[in-house]
Parts: structure tokens; sequence; C-alpha cells
């Protein structure tokens, strides 16, 4: 009967433990439920085409948010252009040239490894010291851009090399087989073959540049008007909520809009790249047929 | 037509490869150049001050100017160190039932479902979240025990920019229990909670710790979810209640008009704030190499 006791003692704790577990998935579900009920009802009756559409007034308490959307699409812009062809060829290099545990590769892992442990807000410090004052580009959507770039590099990087190294082998050796030169081989065969999954990095990379705030504050600026050049300040959306929220007294509702387009913004790129990815590799797998 | 053909893998792609050796090498050096940037801006600070002062100085006054001028970054380490530490005590326990729900106790479907809003709520950005916390969550914790913005409501957003990481990262250890041992304790007539208590909780140990310290190194280096919401008075705090500041915080509220020895000491500020994410990060790093993780 000794063993019946422990066997009711073992149900009881069980249950104890799927109860806790349900608990915590309520919670969290719970904290997601309560994080987007609040903003949308806060920022909702302030959503329109106007309000993308129209210049800030009276610091951002009303009016629309035109010249952020565009300043946060062009900082995004620099950063991509500069981070993507950068990181493209170090994962190419990492993972087609550097198989082996000697060499350059695990030199250049290490550095990206220790680089994703920076935290933001010393790409900030590191972004205005270098790209703002030493190169002379002062606050503006240059530095921004460049300091994202410098950013999210490592995330890109490690998810393309991730891709490029789940081609099989059988694609590389038929291709070599074919006498293709190793050129071909990359552009024509490994990078569609794995073009899904560097789509996955480029989505990585786009809501991490989207969502940062601390790198940009001392680089890209707080200037809200519309930006004439690359040289001029501009206020990313992610800027335009933090300030909207502590340094302009009434400003929480269009903080809460803007959140909304950040948010929904974010969800609408990986929705796209997602969609871009699999109507391009369709194409593509039905050209090789 | 032999000949480019059999010389392939003797000699590949030179110009592609020196390019892609190139754009590599560039890779590689912005963290160095981050490091010597952010120490030759530290270095007017390190050389007139010498790194005591920061430890010693019992305020900050950084501009103050000449004999009056106090650096002391204690209590924003203490800052940075508690709000970590309490999202960090919250986090692991959640994560680990979130890992629990989705693995094994709750309904297979569900546990999809689960995952998908975990996502959702890691690609909340910081800033987002910390305008919710000053928003929603500060007036609640002041109705509670004012004033609000305090080093709970800090620990509270954190809690929330780090679970998701914590959450998926366990539930990936969990993941990787192998079959085998699962079976075996299925054959043994093992109970659920044995199971859970004598195989996946040991074997996932390894996983789960570092899943536990790559979330701490993510909280010490967040610098939003705190800045907006714990309301940033220079103090060690004595209470969940008080108010403080993190070197996160200090800096972003202090580089846009901070000038000389100000500045030099923000970034010595930044100097510290990467010595401690390097020591958890080697921490994690150890921890994947020792031979004890499963």
């Amino acid at each position: 009967m000794a063993s019946s006791g422990a066997a009711c003692f073992d149900r009881a704790i069980d249950t104890a433990l799927a109860l806790l577990a349900w608990l915590v998935a309520l919670l969290v579900v719970g904290t997601i439920g309560w994080i987007v009920a609040d903003l949308l009802r806060q920022g909702l009756p302030r959503l329109s085409w106007a309000f993308l559409v129209e210049l800030p007034i009276d610091a951002g308490r009303s009016g629309g948010i035109r010249p952020i959307l565009i300043s946060t699409l062009l900082i995004l812009g620099v950063c991509l252009a500069v981070s993507v062809p950068i990181g493209l060829a170090t994962a190419l290099f990492l993972a087609e040239f550097q198989r082996g545990h000697r060499g350059f590769g695990p030199l250049v892992r290490y550095s990206l490894d220790t680089l994703a442990g920076v935290p933001s807000i010393v790409f900030g410090l590191f972004g205005n010291a270098f790209f703002s004052i030493t190169l002379g580009l002062g606050f503006s959507i240059l530095s921004g851009g460049l300091t994202l770039a410098c950013m999210v590099l490592p995330l890109l990087i490690r998810s393309m090399e991730t891709a490029l190294r789940a081609v099989p082998a059988e694609h590389r050796l038929a291709a070599a087989a074919l006498g293709l030169p190793q050129r071909v081989s990359l552009l024509h065969i490994v990078l569609p073959a794995a073009a899904p999954g560097l789509a996955v990095g480029l989505i990585l990379g786009i809501g991490r540049a989207l969502a940062e705030t601390a790198a940009l504050l001392f680089t890209s600026g707080y200037v809200d008007r519309l930006p004439g050049s690359l040289l001029d300040s501009g206020r990313a959306l992610s800027v335009h909520i933090f300030d909207l929220a502590m340094n302009v007294p009434g400003g929480a509702s269009q903080a809460a809009a803007t959140a909304l387009v950040l948010v929904a913004l974010v969800l609408l790129i990986n929705g796209f790249t997602g969609w871009a990815a699999q109507r391009w590799l369709g194409s593509l797998s039905s050209a090789a047929l | 037509m032999l000949k480019p053909s059999s010389s392939f893998h003797r000699h590949p792609d030179r110009p592609l490869l020196w390019t892609l050796r190139l754009l590599s090498a560039v890779a590689a050096l912005i963290v160095a150049l981050i490091l010597l940037f952010v120490l030759r801006e530290a270095w007017p600070a390190l050389h007139q001050l010498g790194p005591l002062r920061f430890l010693h100085d019992p305020g900050w006054h950084p501009a103050a100017g000449g004999a009056d001028a106090q650096y002391g970054l204690l209590p924003m380490l203490a800052g940075t160190l508690l709000s970590s530490g309490g999202a960090v005590l919250l986090a692991a326990p959640l994560g680990l039932g979130s890992a629990l729900f989705a693995t094994s106790y709750g309904p297979p479907r569900l546990g999809g479902l689960h995952r998908q809003l975990l996502q959702v709520l890691g690609g909340i950005p910081s800033v987002v979240v910390g305008f919710w916390g000053l928003v929603v969550l500060t007036p609640l914790i002041r109705q509670w025990h004012p004033p609000g913005q305090s080093l709970l409501a800090g620990i509270l957003c954190l809690t929330v920019m780090i679970l998701p990481t914590t959450a998926l990262l366990s539930e990936q250890a969990v993941r990787e229990v192998p079959a085998e041992s699962l079976q075996a304790a299925a054959a043994l007539g093992l109970s659920r909670r044995a199971t859970l208590e004598g195989v996946v909780l040991p074997v996932a140990r390894g996983g789960l710790l570092s899943a536990v310290i790559l979330a701490s190194g993510r909280a010490l280096g967040e610098t939003m979810a705190v800045l907006m919401v714990a309301g940033n008075v220079i103090q060690v705090p004595a209470a969940v209640f008080d108010p403080v500041r993190t070197l996160t915080a200090n800096i972003a509220l202090e580089l846009g008009y901070a000038l000389d020895l100000h500045r030099a000491v923000l970034f010595v500020g930044g100097l510290v704030l990467m010595g401690v994410v390097a020591v958890v990060m080697a921490l994690a790093a150890s921890l994947q190499r020792s031979p004890g993780h499963g």
C-alpha cells in the first residue's frame, strides 16, 4: 500500500506541476494580450491615413509622423545597404571557405561573437564617437544607419552562415563535377538554394534594426523635420516613441499610435519577406524543371 | 576543357576568395574599432582621475567642474546588477515553466501557439515595452506604493524583455533531451514527474543554465525598458519601490550634453558595462564547452 501512497503523492506533484505550467503559459499570453490591448486602446483612435502622411505639430502632440517614417526607412536603407553585402560575403567566406578550425575563419567568428554581446547603448557611444565626430558625419541618418549596420552584422552573418551550411554538399559537388567555376556554383546553385534561410536572416536583421532606440539617440538624433539628405538628422520611429513618452507631456496617445505603426511595420516586413522568398523559390524550382 | 575542372579544388576562385576575405576582415575589425574608440574617449577620465575614483567618490556630480566634481559610478552599477538580477530571478522559473508547458504539460497544438506568441513578444521593441511600463505599469505600482517609477518597475519590464529568450532557449534545451533517455524512462514505468526530475532536468541542466546566462547578458545591456520606468534617481536602492538609475540609462540621459571629463566618464561607464557583459558571456561560453553539459 506504501507504493500506492507514493504513486498518489507522485500524481499530486504532477498535477501541481501541470497547473504551474498552465499558469505560466496563461501569464505569458496574458502579458502579451495586456500590452497589445493597451497599445490598441490608446493608439487606435489616433491612427489614420492622415497620421501617416502629415507632419508632426506641436512637438508631435498632434499631426502625423511622415518625416519620422521617411527617416526610419532611410536609416534602415543605409543599414541594409552596408550590412547585407558585408554580411553575405562574410557568411559565404565562413561557410564555403573556412570549414576547418584553423586560420582566419575562427578569428572572424570569435570577433563576431564578441560583437553580438556588445550592449546597444555602447554601439550608440561608438557611433557617436566614430561616425558622428571622428568621421565628421554629425548627427545624421548616415551615422545612425552605419551604427545599426555594425549592430546587426553578427545576427545577419550567423543566420546567413547557417542557411548556407544547410545547402547539401552534393549540390556543390555536382557543380564541381560539371566543371562550373566556383563563382558560378555559388551564385546559381548555393545562393538560390539557401534563399529562404538568407531571407530569414534578413528579416531578423530588419527587426533588430527597426526596434533599436538606444544606438540611435546620439547618432541619428532627434530632429523631426523631413530630412533633405542622408547627412541630415532624422528621427526614427523608436526615438519618436521615446521622446513623446518621456519629454512631451500629453504625448502618450500619439506615442501609442506610433508604437502600433512600428509593431505593424515589423510584422508586415516579416510577412512580405517570407512571401517573397517563397515566390522566388517557387519560380526558381519551376525554372529548374 | 578538362583543365579548369581538374584544378578546381586546388585553386579556388582567387579574386572571389580575396573579396570575401577582405569583407570578412571588415566585419571582424568592427569589434576592435568599438573597443578602440570607447577606450580612446574614456582615456582622459581613466588617466586624470584613476580607476579608483569611480568606486570611491560618494556622489555623481560630473558637471560641477574642478575639485567639486564627483564621479561615483557605484550606484549605477548597483542599479544595473539589481535590476538585471531581479529580472533573471523572475524570468528563469517562468521560462522553465513555459518550456515545460510547450514540451510536456500543455497540449501539443497549444504548445506551438504558445511558442509563436513568445516570438511575437520577442519582436516587440524595448522602447514599446518601456512605453507600456511607463503608462500602465508604473501608475499601478504608484497606487500600491509610491512613487511608482522604481526598481520594481524596471525589473518587471526587463522580465518582459528577456522572457522570450529564456523561454525559447529553455524549451530548446528540454527538446534536446535524447529520445532514447525518454523511452528508457517510459520503459521503466517512471511517472511524468519522476521523468522530469530524474531525466529531463539533469540532462537539460547545462542548456537551461546557459539560457538564463544569455538572458542576463541581454538584461544587463538593456537601455530603453529600464530608462523609461526606473525613475533614474542616482542612489543605491533600499527597497524595490525606490527609483534607480542603471549604467545604460546614465549614458542615455547625459551623453547629449556631457562635455570633456563628464563625457569621458560616460564612456568609462560604457567600458564597465562591456566588462560586466563580457564576464557573463564568458561564463556562458565556458559552460557550453564544459563536458558536464548534456
